[in-house]
């Protein structure tokens, strides 16, 4: 099949699915966060909240879009387009399954292999600190104005660990590719325990996994390290004088890079799409009891529902459940979504972390990120990968 | 200033009146050097309502449900002052059942004030969770007010004299099971809180305040405790008949943001600890004093002071023999204790100064009046 063609398909594919997880992944973070504040979230719009992104969607779009007086104004349009496109480049390299066979046609789970993916996404998310800063000079404001120098410091200081411990793994799998960095982590030992690289000889990444997801919080901006826009200090930090589309683009690049950083641990240190145990031992049925004990759950949930509005809401989720329950069934059907269900699954469970930690740490300060950074997490880093490189020139 | 860094030049940044974490309408001018503090400037009276003067103009009676609404986390705090020192003016005795009443809606309030400080605080320093669970907990004492006065924050609960409502059926039961839920939530709290390092590392050695500085500016109740100095006026001069109640003053060591919290996580206890005796004991009789219909106090002054949630509340009431006082002055714990910010503030970074403002637990409507 023609190339353009193909890739043409597979990017919309891959937009389109990105962009609702983008919007989904916002009502999760909301409901996740509400359970553990003792709270509902969204529950109006739709069953359970369900319509709630895109009402905000549409709000967002409908709304003025303010030009405070005094900004830059090439800048101030330029830094939200910038920050977005920045945080979505990089899905591009991102492997999210095996080759496929679809009508004839084979081509692989991923939008291109970059024999330098690796070093593209770093240098991407280097970039991505520009929007912010940027954001923050245009803005002819104070609030921005620390915010963005914040941000600055801390994306720059946090990139440091970042790449040491990506670079590990790397030592191991001895490639930049992604999905052959995946591809060395197929194996198992003992026929049963995958060869992960935070489980793979000759060093185990355990702590360089632990380290990344340190310094994905950082780079992303969430809290403990959120202090680029924390709210309690900088009301906004540097989108304080967004409004409308051009901050939801602030928001969306949030999501996006909470999206890549964790596709990347998924993708470095967890084996991408490669089930926890082989196949012949029964990993294919993991998908379907998983699915099915959900519809069990809520089940109940529906035949026991505290609120009159959950009338009808738990039994068409049971029902949905049981309905992909039986789907993973089907060997083709299960054949071509097992990886994606297995991707899906360790990246979602990785953003939970994220959601779960917002809901119950505090914020760092200023100089404790930095110390944090400088005197611990760059040296714990620094060390595994020397480990590491000592270890692979003896074993490997 | 000659310590500026590479002789960079000054910031001056405008927090508030509209700012998140400012507690309502206060306005701090702060002078920055990159994110450190050089110095501060509040701008208060947003809020000012003319409180004392409005008691000018209104009979004694009339002018009881204003003070609620001063520091309105606090009302029956703010209320009891009142009353006692208008009790005092005319000398009233409020019979036993009254008092024993009102000790246990008043440490039930300064635990909800407590909770409503923990909760906000921690958002400050940006923990968002814990204001969700600690407003959980006030709801459980909102409750009781609202069954027995009828309203949840600006109660007016006592009157001149004593109480105006008896206790409602299950009074007693009720406040029993919130201090029982109560105590296992503060070791949630502190679960949440006291072992967490980042916590530990955004208050400990923020904001210290040292026991000759805070008598300096005249700082009282927690902060003051949180220094070292073991002063409460509910030991130092009983009212209402607290000296009955068996509890300890904690006090902390280095007065410092940490100490602070500390030692109003431990006052809750304490506070639970004198409910719980209070309720068994509650004796029998009436609830209201010999008052006259129409107050006219002598000619004189009179200051009483009680131990609010958040320091020396006091009422400064001077009468010429009317039924309106000549003067009302209100020593407003919240307005004292800010005086001592921008001693705290200079030499933080911004990220202390809202952790500061936090720890002051102020209440602007107290501040301003």
């Amino acid at each position: 099949m023609n190339f353009f063609l193909l890739s043409a398909i597979k990017m919309a594919m891959v937009m389109g699915v990105l962009m609702l997880t983008l919007l989904y992944l916002q009502w999760a973070e909301r409901k996740v966060v509400a359970h553990i504040q003792v709270r509902l979230g969204p529950y109006r719009v739709g069953p359970h909240g369900l319509l709630q992104p895109i009402a905000d969607t549409l709000k967002l779009l409908l709304k003025e879009d303010l030009t405070p007086p005094g900004v830059n104004k090439g800048l101030y349009v330029f830094a939200p387009f910038l920050a977005i496109t920045l945080s979505l480049i990089s899905i591009v390299v991102i492997p999210f399954g095996p080759a496929i066979e679809v009508a004839g046609v084979q081509t692989w789970m991923q939008l291109t292999d970059l024999n330098v993916g690796v070093v593209f996404v770093l240098a991407i998310s280097s970039l991505a600190v520009y929007g912010i800063v940027l954001a923050g000079w245009a803005s002819n404001s104070k609030y921005p104005l620390l915010g963005s120098l914040r941000s600055a410091a801390q994306m720059i200081s946090y990139e440091l660990p970042l790449g040491l411990t990506i670079a590990a793994p790397l030592l191991m799998a001895n490639t930049l590719s992604l999905r052959e960095i995946v591809l060395s982590q197929s194996h198992y030992y003992w026929g049963w325990i995958p060869a992960w690289n935070v489980l793979h000889g000759p060093l185990p990444q355990v702590i360089a996994f632990v380290v990344f997801m340190i310094a994905a919080f950082a780079e992303t901006n969430r809290i403990p390290f959120d202090l680029p826009e924390a709210e309690t200090e900088l009301v906004a930090g540097f989108h304080t004088e967004y409004s409308s589309m051009k901050f939801a683009g602030f928001f969306m690049a949030e999501y996006a890079n909470m999206f890549t950083v964790c596709s990347m641990a998924t993708v470095l240190f967890l084996g991408g799409w490669l089930p926890p145990w082989p196949a012949e031992k029964g990993s294919v049925f993991f998908p379907s009891v998983m699915f099915a004990a959900a519809g069990l759950i809520a089940l109940r949930h529906g035949l026991y529902r505290a609120r009159p509005r959950d009338r009808r809401s738990f039994q068409v989720i049971a029902m949905v459940s049981f309905g992909l329950a039986a789907l993973f069934l089907i060997p083709a059907f299960a054949q071509f979504f097992s990886p994606l269900f297995w991707f899906g699954l360790k990246t979602g469970l990785l953003l939970f972390t994220f959601i779960w930690v917002r809901g119950t740490l505090p914020r760092f300060r200023y100089d404790q990120l930095m110390r944090f950074a400088w005197s611990f997490l760059f040296p714990v880093a620094a060390v595994n990968l020397m480990a590491t490189a000592l270890l692979v020139a003896i074993f490997g | 200033m000659a310590d500026t860094f590479l002789d960079s030049t000054e910031l001056v940044l405008n927090m508030g009146p509209q700012h998140p974490s400012t507690h309502g309408v206060l306005r701090v001018i702060v002078k920055l050097d990159g994110e450190r503090v050089i110095g501060t400037e509040c701008v208060i009276g947003y809020l000012h309502r003319g409180v004392e003067k409005i008691g000018e103009n209104r009979t004694y009676q009339q002018f009881a449900p204003y003070v609620d609404r001063m520091d309105y986390v606090a009302s029956v705090s703010n209320g009891l002052g009142y009353c006692l020192a208008v009790e005092k003016l005319i000398g009233v005795e409020v019979p036993p059942r009254a008092q024993a009443v009102r000790v246990i809606l008043t440490e039930l309030n300064r635990i909800a004030s407590h909770l409503v400080w923990l909760g906000t605080h921690a958002l400050d320093v940006g923990a968002l969770t814990p204001l969700f669970y600690t407003f959980r907990e006030r709801e459980d004492i909102l409750n009781i007010y609202e069954k027995y006065c009828g309203a949840r924050l600006t109660t007016h609960a006592f009157r001149i004299g004593g109480l105006q409502y008896e206790l409602y059926e299950g009074f007693e039961d009720e406040v029993r099971a919130v201090c029982d839920t109560i105590l296992p939530k503060i070791d949630e709290y502190e679960q949440l809180l006291t072992g967490n390092r980042i916590w530990v590392g955004r208050l400990k050695g923020v904001g210290i305040l040292t026991a000759e500085e805070c008598k300096q500016y005249g700082v009282t109740g927690p902060m003051l405790r949180a220094a070292g100095v073991k002063w409460d006026l509910r030991k130092a001069q009983p009212y209402s008949g607290y000296e009955q109640y068996d509890f300890e003053i904690p006090v902390g060591q280095n007065g410092d943001t940490f100490d602070r919290y500390i030692v109003r996580l431990e006052e809750m206890r304490q506070s639970v600890r004198i409910i719980r005796q209070a309720v068994d004991r509650i004796p029998d009789g009436p609830i209201m004093g010999k008052v006259p219909k129409v107050i006219k106090p002598p000619v004189g002054e009179v200051y009483v002071s009680i131990e609010a949630p958040k320091g020396e509340l006091g009422y400064y009431i001077v009468s010429d023999g009317s039924t309106q006082p000549y003067r009302v002055r209100v020593r407003p714990p919240s307005f004292v204790n800010l005086q001592a910010l921008d001693k705290m503030a200079r030499g933080a970074l911004v990220a202390d100064l809202v952790a500061i403002i936090g720890t002051i637990d102020i209440v602007l409507g107290e501040v301003d009046r």
